[in-house]
Formats: C-alpha cells, sequence, structure tokens
C-alpha cells in the first residue's frame, strides 16, 4: 500500500509580506519557509493510517526547485518513508503541478493522494481537483475526518461544505485533499530528523516524466489591497450601538 | 467569446451568489461581442428557470437526471466539460462556493483549461481579458493572464453585484446525458447541515462572529449567537474556535474559509489575524469588540470598543432589545 503526499514549499504564514520595490512580486529575502500547512496536514494523515497497519510505505513530492529540499526533508523528518524532487524551472501552476503530479502517478501507481486543500500563497485550492480529472480517479476534497484500512478498497471521508458536513465513500484509487480539522501535524523531533538524512531522497527532472509544464497564468503586476481608513474608538457600549443600528440601516 | 455561468443550487433552492457570476459576464459581454449561457444541473431543476431566465442569457441550459441528485464531482464536471464543448465555450465561470471549488477545477482539467479562484476584478476590453485576484491572505492583489482556448474562473460574490433582470427570456434548452457513462466513483452517503435557522454568512447583510474570547460552545451561542438573533445576523467565527472545536468548519471566515462582504461585520473576542482579515475586510463597516487596545483588529475597524465581550455583549443584546 503507498500513500502519495505532494508538498509545496510556501512562506511562512507568521511572516508578513513585502512586495519588491518595483511591484513584479514579493520580497522573499530573508523570509522562512515552511511545508504548506494544509500539506502538512495530509502527511500527518498519511503517518496515521501508516501507524495503524502494516505496509504502508508513505511518499512525499515537491515540484519545484532546489529549495524545495528544505520541505522534503522536514517530512521525511515528521515520517515519511521517501522523498522526491521533481525540477521544474519556471513556477508551475495549479494545472501544470496536477499534470505533472499525474505522471508521476502513473509511475508510482499509489493507493491514495492526499493533498492539501489550498497552499497558502497561491490560494487557488484546485491542484487536487485537477489532478483526480486529469486521471479519472475519484475525489473527496476539504476531508475532515479519513476511514480507510488499508486494503479496503474505498474510503469513507467527511467533507467540509459550505452547508455543513458530507459523508461521501471513494473508490481507490482516488485523490483526497485535507482540510484542517482532520489532525494536527506533529513537530518533528530531532531523532526524527537524524533518521531523515538516511532516508533516500530522489530527483527527478519533469522531462524523465515527458511533461509540459508551461504554466497558463501569468502574473502581470502585484499590487496592495486599498487600505481600509482609519476608524473610530469609542467610549461605551450605548455609543456602539448606536453606529449598529446606523449600520444596520 | 462565450461564457458558460455555473448556476449553484442547494436544497432545491438557486444559490444567491450565482447573481454574481452572472454579473460578471454581464461586465464582460458589455465590453465586447459576447454571449452567455447559464447552466443549471441537477435532478429537478426545470422549475428554477424562471430565476434565472431573465439576466440576457442565450440559453439557459437544464442537465437535469437522478444521477445528478447529489453534486459529486466526478459527475458534475464530465456534464459541466460536456456542456462546454457542445456550446463552444471559451470561459467556464462560477461564483466561488465550496461546490465550485470541488466542481470547477475538475471540469477545467477535463477541458485542458487554467484556472483562476476568487477573481474581483476583469478588464475584458483588451484583446485577452486580463483578472483580477487576491493571493497570499489578502495580502496582495494580483493582475493575471490565462493563456489557453478555454478558461475557468471563480468569481468572489462581494465583487460583482448581481445585474438588474430584463423583460426578455432567454429560451431553456434541455442537455441531453449518457447516464450510463457518468463516473460512479464517488458515492454521496451523508450530510449533516449545521447552523440551521440562522443564514448564510456569505448572503447576510449582518454577520456576527466570534473568536478566542467565546470560552465554550454555550458562550458562544448565548453571546455571539444572541446577538447575531437580535439583529437578524448571521454567525460566524475564527479559526481559533474551529480548532477548539467550539464551532463549525462551515463558520469559519478567513483566508481558508469564507470571505463575506456584508453591511455589517462584528467581531468579538477575535484578534484580526491577516488570515481571519482575509475574508471580512470588504464588510462596508466593521466594528470590534475586544479587551486588548492593541489587537490588530482595530486597525480595521471602523467602530472600536475596548471592553469584556463577556460584559459588553449582554449590555449590547439588551440595549438592542429596548
Ligand atoms: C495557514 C493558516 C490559515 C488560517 N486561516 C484562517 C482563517 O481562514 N480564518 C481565521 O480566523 N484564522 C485563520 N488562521 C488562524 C489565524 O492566524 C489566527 O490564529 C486566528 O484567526 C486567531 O483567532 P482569534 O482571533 O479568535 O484568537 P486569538 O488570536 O487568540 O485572539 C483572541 C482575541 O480575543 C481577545 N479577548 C480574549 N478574551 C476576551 C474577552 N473576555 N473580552 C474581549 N476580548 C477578549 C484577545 O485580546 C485577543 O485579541 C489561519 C492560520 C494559518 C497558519
Amino acid at each position: 500500500m503507498k500513500i502519495l503526499v505532494p508538498l509545496k514549499r510556501v512562506p511562512d504564514p507568521d511572516t508578513p509580506l513585502r512586495l519588491r520595490a518595483d511591484r513584479s512580486g514579493i520580497d522573499l529575502d530573508g523570509a522562512k519557509f515552511v511545508i504548506n500547512p494544509f500539506d502538512a496536514i495530509a502527511l500527518e494523515e498519511a503517518l496515521r493510517v501508516k501507524e495503524r497497519s502494516a505496509n504502508v510505505e508513505v511518499a512525499v513530492v515537491s515540484i519545484g526547485s532546489d529549495d524545495a529540499i528544505e520541505q522534503l526533508r522536514a517530512g521525511l523528518g515528521m515520517g515519511a518513508d521517501r522523498a522526491v524532487l521533481i525540477r521544474v524551472a519556471t513556477p508551475p501552476d495549479s494545472l501544470a503541478i496536477a499534470k505533472v503530479l499525474a505522471a508521476f502517478f502513473q509511475r508510482e501507481k499509489p493507493d491514495v493522494v492526499l493533498m492539501g486543500k489550498q497552499a497558502i500563497d497561491d490560494d487557488s485550492n484546485q491542484a487536487g481537483q485537477m489532478l483526480a480529472g486529469l486521471l479519472r480517479l475519484p475525489q473527496a476534497t476539504f476531508i475532515s475526518r479519513l476511514e480507510w484500512t488499508p486494503g479496503e478498497p474505498r474510503a469513507v471521508c467527511r467533507r467540509e461544505t459550505d452547508a455543513g458536513i458530507e459523508t461521501v465513500a471513494v473508490r481507490l484509487p482516488a485523490v483526497l485533499t485535507a482540510d484542517l480539522r482532520l489532525n494536527e501535524p506533529r513537530y518533528v523531533s530531532l531523532p526524527g530528523i537524524m533518521k531523515a538524512k538516511r532516508k533516500p531522497l530522489e530527483e527527478l527532472a519533469v522531462a524523465d516524466l515527458g511533461v509540459d509544464p508551461t504554466p497558463r497564468t501569468t502574473i502581470q503586476k502585484l499590487e496592495l489591497p486599498p487600505k481600509r481608513a482609519a476608524g473610530i474608538r469609542v467610549k461605551t457600549v450605548e455609543d456602539l450601538v448606536t453606529h449598529l443600528l446606523a449600520a444596520r440601516g | 467569446m462565450n461564457l458558460l455561468i455555473v448556476a449553484e443550487i442547494s436544497r432545491g433552492q438557486l444559490k444567491l451568489a450565482t447573481g454574481a457570476a452572472i454579473g460578471f459576464a454581464r461586465q464582460v459581454c458589455a465590453a465586447g461581442a459576447h454571449t452567455f449561457d447559464v447552466l443549471l444541473l441537477g435532478s429537478d431543476v426545470g422549475g428554477l428557470v424562471p430565476s434565472v431566465a431573465s439576466y440576457g442569457a442565450s440559453a439557459v441550459l437544464i442537465a437535469a437526471a437522478p444521477a445528478l441528485a447529489e453534486p459529486l464531482a466526478d459527475r458534475y464536471a464530465d456534464v459541466i466539460a460536456q456542456v462546454a464543448r457542445e456550446r463552444n465555450t471559451s470561459v467556464v465561470v462560477a461564483a466561488a462556493s465550496t461546490f465550485s471549488k470541488d466542481v470547477l477545477p475538475r471540469a477545467a482539467a477535463l477541458l485542458d483549461a487554467g484556472m483562476l479562484s476568487d477573481v474581483i476584478g476583469v478588464d475584458a476590453s483588451a484583446e485577452e481579458p486580463v483578472f483580477r485576484r487576491v493571493m497570499h491572505a489578502g495580502n496582495v492583489v494580483a493582475t493575471v493572464r490565462l493563456a489557453g482556448a478555454v478558461k475557468v474562473l471563480t468569481v468572489r460574490s462581494s465583487a460583482f453585484p448581481t445585474p438588474e433582470k430584463s423583460s426578455a427570456t432567454s429560451p431553456a434548452v434541455p442537455v441531453t446525458i449518457d447516464v450510463a457513462a457518468l463516473p460512479s466513483g464517488i458515492e454521496f452517503i451523508s450530510r449533516e447541515e449545521k447552523g440551521a435557522g440562522r443564514p448564510d454568512p456569505t448572503e447576510a447583510r449582518i454577520v456576527v462572529s466570534g473568536g478566542r474570547a467565546l470560552k465554550n460552545a454555550e458562550d458562544f451561542e448565548r453571546l455571539v449567537g444572541g446577538l447575531a438573533d437580535t439583529l437578524g445576523a448571521a454567525v460566524g467565527s475564527s479559526r481559533a474556535l474551529v480548532d477548539a472545536g467550539i464551532t463549525s468548519n462551515a463558520l469559519q471566515i478567513g483566508q481558508t474559509g469564507k470571505v463575506v462582504a456584508p453591511e455589517l461585520y462584528l467581531a468579538v473576542g477575535i484578534s484580526g489575524a491577516i488570515q481571519h482579515v482575509a475574508g471580512m475586510k470588504d464588510a462596508k463597516v466593521i466594528a470590534a469588540i475586544n479587551k486588548d487596545p492593541d489587537a490588530p483588529i482595530f486597525a480595521v475597524a471602523d467602530y472600536g470598543l475596548v471592553a469584556d465581550v463577556y460584559e459588553a455583549v449582554p449590555q449590547i443584546i439588551s440595549r438592542l432589545k429596548h
């Protein structure tokens, strides 16, 4: 049994972002980088499945530059068995990611792909669904509970939707995307880091997979959103109520 | 250019946000010789035709089959891709929601189309339309080009008002679906709707949201729920309360939750982290109650009250009731 978990390298959500002086992009000099938080949740879930069952392999994969090795090592430190870096020259968009992962899926043939629902840098929320579409596999997005014993032909998932919670069963192999309530990822322990150094980390060029990862989306410029005008402090509940009633119309 | 608007239907009702996707289409059509269709998907959706037929669409397409009773992504995406091909669609659009986030990217992949989520602006006067969307928890607005013969978008309902209806009526056109060919890898089991009885925060004029200041579900219900009910408002929540199991994920407002843009947003004991602010900063008026005078929420609030919510909120409720 194999679970594949894609990991994206993203700026730490706790560091405030600045734009480059020429507004061509975000100034990431000196920024700290982490595994995209939703991907860490996906990996945590894969590791929990592995801990409950025999013969489960968890592989992490990242698509990017050498920089992403840091996040792959962190994933190995959490407990993944092996890691693969797929090198691309230009930062890919969701469709390109999905195409690369689809080709990689054909090589790996995992039983489940567990992904984060959204990357917290581009906020697209697309790659998992696109991967499932390209592979014509079932999908369950925004999952907050996974009931699956490796070997079973289907997984039961609770999904978080706008209306509440939905439960679906998906036939495997399938693509699942993690929402924040699924679990809380573990911290990487020191022994984990030591062990990770001896785990396999393979590197591939995207050409090895025969995929064209040219993005369809091009960012032309970035701007800061308009700032809200400074508000006022009210002194009493009475004042606040007056303003609330006025705002209510 | 021909656009395809995927309407969102929940419990047999058209979601109001669908109007925003139609508003987007109208804006694009006003900029050039473009047309749009509206697609109704479900088991029994013919009755909804009148609610979308007066907005100037070329056609209201009806894809109805018992197999489409639940919005299962594999089936819905197949039908959307089929319709997009049959209608020569160049842009597929729906209002951003968990429904469209589940289904549209999958349809995009079937169409080999690039996609932009949460679009807040469009310049369709150029030869190739240019879009604006927010990234990084609302910290930056990106102007983006999307290449390819077919494009897929979700749009933020706060950014595109529902257009006025006209007297002309679009023809209703049934879509032929080969039900036997639809995928069947996802099986619907059940649905639990949370917070029934209160309005949906994405559709409400007023949203009262609670944060970590609320210590348990009873306090949340009494203070945040109580205040919301006196104002006829929806309730919302920060992620801190979702994490603590005090509120449902369906209430989470923010970067990774819902984006709301009501007339009035009242933040009760919420610090105002960027990830929360990303979901509510487009509210017309923001009011905040927090006992910490330095809480970041006060930087975005039009009206701020420094107070303990356990003292202030019961007083507000009683003042509003009299
Ligand atoms: C990847 C990622 C995505 C995220 N997405 C979201 C998201 O979508 N939505 C979201 O909300 N958060 C999100 N967060 C979390 C966000 O960063 C904050 O942790 C969260 O918003 C904090 O919630 P809070 O303001 O309720 O809690 P806290 O930050 O703990 O703030 C509580 C506030 O209540 C005040 N307070 C306490 N007691 C009282 C009292 N009795 N009376 C008055 N005031 C009181 C305190 O002064 C404080 O300001 C995300 C984080 C990450 C890393």
